[in-house]
């Protein structure tokens, strides 16, 4: 059978199992366009690149599949890098396909040429620059292999135009051999020798903890971490990328680590005597200080990637291998620490001591955030998938939503790019349109990519936004407060400019908004009643607000700083 | 542990230098994919060859001579290694390793100093491949050491245009 090369690749996107590609045409991908009117594939239409690729984003974290991404040359491909980057950061599986300029072409400097391969070969696990027709199906097999194997991460695929013109002779790899990747081995096994290692430590162990990362998620270990963690009773932390792989109901669970983590969980890990780290990487994010960091831990560190292994903290005893083999495999040896009694005598104090609070809400408002994402989950269904910002409200989302399954936090993690949330929840709930999806957003995060609420009414997508609009860049107001002498540089940005409701309207959402506490109860519930269209609620919160617990850039882990309310006898 | 000094005695490199040799796909862009990692993370690359390994097409091999003071060897390795092009890498301990590399050295000659470029051509182990009425062109292939001898010996000539090759190394023989 002859097909052309743009045939050929949305062929293989069929063979790949794709139902949806977020994207945008131009000129370089047009020929890709037509078959896309023949396929059973869904495209959607996003109103900026970038949306493209957060929705992309939005759509595996929720499914745990690849998400799929369509742009043209040029400035559709450089719109694009953002997500690229963020996926790159946070192991999320993606396959970008951008068109390119005709072969002949390729460094003449045509019309919206760029070099895309070269832009994103730091931020890619793998890009290729497809030379024949003949080797797309090749490129699109090995694109998803790559992308949703081993360390999973964002491939790209740069598709010349006179290519996806031109004609081959259908086929379709039916082998990994046939991929031809002689250098990418995702293949784990099970080093016997260092579970009787990590077994030997867990022994000795009086004050471990689970340190639970992304890699738990990506490899689909919550069922073994929940039998590990019920077996052996040690306390669990998830990390801002783990969040929803271990119940926060669960009494083992102390919850977040890191800079705006759970009391608990922080000062577990740092009076430690043995970490296991699950698929996380020592982020500096969760580490602060890297020399004080759970100083007197040793350390089994388990991940994919045996570049993380000894790159940030040493690891007494290392598990290359995926999160769910290694805890089977601890398992199957009876891997058990000591009594760990006083252990947790000792962390229910800090619990007790150092609860997540704040300042009670007036009824007149303005309204207080956490109780704002405490109002919403309360009334939300079961499995709400939660989609977030950068900045307060994602570590108030955070913090404040209870979580209780994968796949249903989502956010920008290693990167922390602000205007995530809301293409990320139009993605997510395009891959699980059974789900209730709430994006909690910032002002400043939704003025960056909030034209996607266009996308999302045309194409039927009905989530919910929550702008917690504290007319401010607040994050950044926050460090301008406590460690620039309350210097406020360019972080005003106003409550009523833009107008959120009129243009959530503009947008065919529904607008809502609430200054009070009477007025916060009737929108959710308005907004919980709406099904079919997005809606948008402007949430009037205090500017004033700050995300506590705090550890300060750089600052140690011991050096915490609790909400004011729980200071006085504090540390 | 201190590090031996780069211009030593020894015949091989230092030991704070480790050599990598890297069998890569011979496809577009590889090399950039290898420039570009250790910019990005920081690595510094000592020198580096590549030629097609083993009459092959299909792939090439790549030495790397890396300073181990910049980054972890083992960061170094785990890095490459995630290259998707990287087939195989084999750390070569300096001592464990052969090495050699190439010079080519053209420089003015005249009546006078004329004697003085045959003698440190013999002296040095290298030879005379090209020659007109005003210069001549020297080379020599060996270890990196003796590399180094020659270039301190032709510091005093004049309008000296120096080319090495960067080290290609393979493991000594048990
Ligand atoms: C694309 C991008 N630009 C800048 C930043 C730096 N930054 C981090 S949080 C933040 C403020 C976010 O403001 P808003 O969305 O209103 O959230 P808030 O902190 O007020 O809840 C900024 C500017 C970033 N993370 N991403
Ligand atoms: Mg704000």
């Amino acid at each position: 059978m002859q097909l052309t090369g743009a045939q050929a690749l949305i062929k293989s996107l069929e063979q790949e199992g794709v139902d949806t590609i977020f994207g945008l045409p131009g000129g370089a991908i047009l020929p890709v366009y037509d078959p896309i009117l023949d396929s059973s594939i869904r495209h959607i239409l996003v109103r900026h690149e970038q949306g493209a690729g957060h929705m992309a984003e939005g759509y595996a974290l929720a499914t745990g599949k690849a998400g799929v991404a369509m742009v043209t040359s040029g400035p559709g491909a450089t719109n694009i890098v953002t997500p690229i980057g963020n996926a790159h950061m946070d192991s999320t599986p993606l396959v970008v396909i951008t068109g390119q300029v005709a072969t002949a072409a390729i460094g003449s400097d045509a019309f919206q040429e760029c070099d895309i391969t070269g832009i994103t070969m730091g931020i890619t696990k793998h890009n290729f620059l497809i030379q024949s027709a003949h080797e797309i199906p090749r490129v699109v097999a090995a694109a998803f292999y790559l992308a949703t194997t081993g360390r999973p991460g964002p491939v790209l695929i740069d598709l010349p135009k006179d290519i996806s013109q031109s004609t081959m002779e259908w086929w379709y790899p039916e082998s990994i051999e046939e991929l031809d990747l002689p250098g990418y081995h995702p293949e784990v096994e099970i080093d016997e020798r260092a579970v009787a290692r990590a077994v030997e430590l867990i022994s000795q162990s009086e004050r471990p903890v689970l340190y639970v990362g992304g890699g738990t998620l990506k490899s689909r270990a919550h069922k073994e971490l929940l039998a590990f963690a019920e077996r052996t009773k040690m306390p669990v932390v998830t990390t801002l990328m783990a969040r929803g792989a271990f119940p926060d109901s669960h009494d083992q669970h102390l919850g977040m680590p890191g800079m705006h983590g759970m009391y608990s969980a922080v000062t577990a890990i740092q009076k430690s005597d043995l970490l296991i780290s699950l698929g996380a990487r020592f982020d500096d994010r969760v580490t602060g200080q890297i020399s004080s960091f759970a100083a007197n831990a040793k350390v089994i560190h388990v991940d994919i990637d045996k570049a993380e292994i000894n790159k940030v903290r040493h690891a007494d005893v290392s598990l290359q291998t995926n999160v769910a083999l290694a805890l089977g495999a601890l398992d199957g040896a009876s891997a058990s620490p000591q009594n760990l009694d006083v252990w947790w005598k000792e962390i229910r104090t800090w619990q007790e001591r150092y609860p997540l609070v704040y300042d009670e809400p007036t009824d007149e408002g303005p309204l207080r955030p956490q109780h704002v994402i405490e109002a919403i989950a309360s009334r939300a269904a079961p499995g709400t998938i939660v989609t977030a910002g950068v900045g307060q409200h994602q570590m108030w989302a955070s913090q404040f939503w209870r979580f209780e399954e994968p796949g249903t936090w989502v956010n920008s993690g290693g990167a922390g790019t602000m205007g995530f949330g809301v293409p990320a929840a139009i993605g997510a709930k395009v891959g699980r349109p059974d789900r209730t999806v709430w994006c909690i957003d910032g002002d400043g995060c939704f003025q960056m990519t909030a034209q996607e609420l266009v996308t999302a009414r045309s194409e039927g997508i009905p989530i919910k936004v929550a702008i917690l609009n504290n007319a401010y860049l607040g994050m950044v107001r926050q460090w301008q407060e406590m460690f620039y002498e309350e210097r406020y540089s360019e972080v005003y940005l106003s409550a009523d400019l833009p107008d959120y409701v009129k243009w959530a309207e503009a947008m065919g959402c529904v607008g809502l908004r609430a200054h009070n506490l009477k007025e916060m109860h009737e929108v959710i519930e308005k907004a919980n009643e709406i099904n079919d269209v997005p809606v948008v609620i402007d949430f009037r919160t205090d500017s004033s607000e700050k995300v506590f617990p705090m550890v300060a850039s750089g600052a140690s882990n011991d050096d915490i700083i609790v909400h004011p309310l729980l200071r006085g006898g504090a540390r | 542990m201190t590090p031996e000094p780069f211009l030593g005695a020894t015949d091989h490199t230092p030991v704070r230098h480790h050599i990598l040799s890297v069998l890569v796909e011979n496809k577009a862009g590889v090399l950039a994919r290898i420039a570009g990692l250790f910019a990005r993370r920081g690595f510094n690359i000592y020198s580096l060859a590549v030629a097609p390994a083993e009459g092959n097409a299909r792939f090439s091999r790549v030495t790397i001579v890396v300073d181990a003071e910049s980054a972890p060897l083992e960061q170094i390795v785990g890095q490459l290694d995630k290259l998707v092009n990287v087939v195989a890498i084999k750390d070569l301990a300096p001592r464990d390793a052969l090495e050699r590399e190439l010079l080519l050295a053209t420089l003015s000659v005249d009546n006078a100093n004329r004697g003085e470029v045959l003698d440190v051509t013999a002296n040095t182990g290298a030879s005379i491949v090209d020659v007109n009425a005003t210069s001549v062109t020297v080379m020599l292939a060996g270890t990196p050491t003796a590399c180094d001898r020659l270039e301190r010996a032709l510091e005093s000539f004049a309008d000296v245009e120096l080319q090495r090759t960067g080290r290609v190394a393979l493991p000594r023989l048990g």
